[in-house]
């Protein structure tokens, strides 16, 4: 206990909250959203980025983990080869319930400007996406709005909200 | 004389041009001048068969028979064009029915460049001069792993940059721009298994698909509604904290705000 008191009618209102447990289960976790440390191609960069200084998602509870494990929010910032399509889709297996998607310029989207052979038509074809960013690549800024978005969508929801299935559809 | 009437409704999707006055530019061939360069050529003649050389664009281009190719690529490292620079392969099955491979090799004492080329047939193998130069390894993988054609005493010949699953060879000029059936549905046949195949449709691949009450697809900037539900011409407010929010929230007032008007920190003389 500390030793002097507390006035807490003068300093900075009583210790209750009136709120639901949703909301403030939301509100914790869209206050703490950790982005997966992963990037693709050029996009990445931008991600990158946003993570430093000058943009600084530290100050929105995003912290970049290096684990599938530890993050809740994957960023598909780049292009999606065919090759490299079942191992993001492990990757997005792997991390912990709740789990948010935020697909990040054309590429990933759409498939972008490459209209090819090796190219995945979009990442939604082997992951449910939350939030899709236009771009190419999207300025931070995007990434920086995408996330209140998603922090937004995150407030709306059930805290109980439906565990998606390990397979799509 | 009038052209014979065609119809012309769908004219984008359809491929109208026709290469009648098509000119192919083609890069002269002129005789190899500079004595260094010839005397690396005759070094290699008086071995073995030099069946044409030029040079082109200041490169001494050198075609030999394909069963000679390493032991021209050995003289010519002895020569002192100790870096093999690349190396791949050109279809030409629809002119020639076989493919051209080439090594570009550079002289780093002499400052030289010299190209050789071989042809082979469909379906003939080269020989692997990962022996003579170590670089040929992944670029003749590569070559393997793009055209198909297949490289005798190689130490690991499988592919290197596509999946090793993948069926076809994407630089041969037959293979279709989007891919064949197997590539198209790579990944969901990888992932889930071919039975997905007709939940998750196939891909969409026209880049000029636009339509705006598509909500599965799109999102009107100003009318976004949640996915799937109907267009609406009702504008969503931009907002960041929400109505409903939790009392112990503070809300950010755009009028008790202050803008921040002293430049000086992004000035020239720098932060003060
Ligand atoms: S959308 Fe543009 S910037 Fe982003 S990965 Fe694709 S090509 Fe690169």
């Amino acid at each position: 206990m500390a030793q002097h008191e507390v006035n807490y009618l003068q300093q900075g209102g009583l210790p209750i909250m009136l709120t639901t447990v949703d909301k403030l289960v939301n509100w914790g976790r869209s206050n703490s959203l950790w982005f997966f440390t992963f990037g693709l191609a050029c996009c990445a960069i931008e991600m990158m980025a946003s993570g430093a200084g000058r943009f600084d998602f530290d100050r929105y509870g995003i912290i970049f983990r290096a684990s599938p494990r530890q993050s809740e929010v994957i960023v598909i910032s780049g292009t999606v080869t065919k090759k490299y399509a079942p191992f993001i889709r492990r990757l997005y297996d792997q991390m912990a319930e709740p789990k948010w998607v935020i697909s990040m310029g054309s590429c990933s989207n759409t498939g972008g400007m490459f209209n090819t052979y090796s190219t995945v038509q979009g990442v939604d074809r082997i992951i449910p996406v939350d939030i899709y960013l236009p771009g190419c690549a999207p300025r931070p800024e995007t990434l920086q709005y995408a996330a209140l978005m998603l922090q937004q969508k995150i407030r709306r929801e059930s805290m109980n909200r439906k565990i998606s299935s390990k397979r799509f559809v | 004389m009038f052209r014979p009437y065609q119809p012309k409704d769908n004219v984008q999707k359809k491929a109208y041009y026709t290469d009648r006055f098509l000119v192919v530019p083609e890069v002269p061939k002129l005789p190899v001048e500079d004595s260094v360069s010839a005397k690396h050529i005759s070094a290699v003649a008086g071995k073995f068969e030099v069946l044409e050389s030029y040079m082109q664009r200041d490169n001494v281009v050198m075609i030999v028979n394909a069963k000679e190719v390493k032991s021209v690529l050995t003289v010519l490292k002895e020569e002192g064009y100790t870096v093999l620079s690349e190396m791949s392969a050109v279809d030409f099955i629809a002119q020639k029915g076989g493919y051209e491979v080439f090594y570009q090799l550079l002289n780093m004492s002499v400052a030289k460049r010299i190209r050789v080329k071989c042809f082979i047939k469909e379906g003939e193998a080269v020989e692997s001069v990962q022996s003579v130069f170590r670089a040929a390894d992944w670029s003749e993988r590569e070559m393997y792993d793009m055209f198909g054609i297949h490289v005798v005493n190689h130490p690991c010949l499988k592919r290197i940059l596509l999946p090793e699953d993948w069926h076809g060879y994407p630089l041969n000029k037959t293979y279709p721009l989007q891919g064949d059936e197997t590539a198209q549905w790579y990944e969901i046949d990888m992932i889930y298994g071919k039975e997905y195949r007709d939940i998750i449709g196939p891909e969409q691949r026209d880049a000029a698909y636009v339509n705006e009450e598509d909500t599965r697809n799109f999102s009107r900037l100003g009318h976004e509604v949640a996915f799937g539900e109907e267009a609406s011409q009702e504008i969503t407010p931009i907002r960041y904290q929400e109505d409903d929010k939790p009392l112990f929230v503070k809300r950010m007032r755009p009028e008790e705000t202050k803008e921040r008007n002293d430049k000086s920190w992004h000035t020239k003389e720098g932060v003060k």
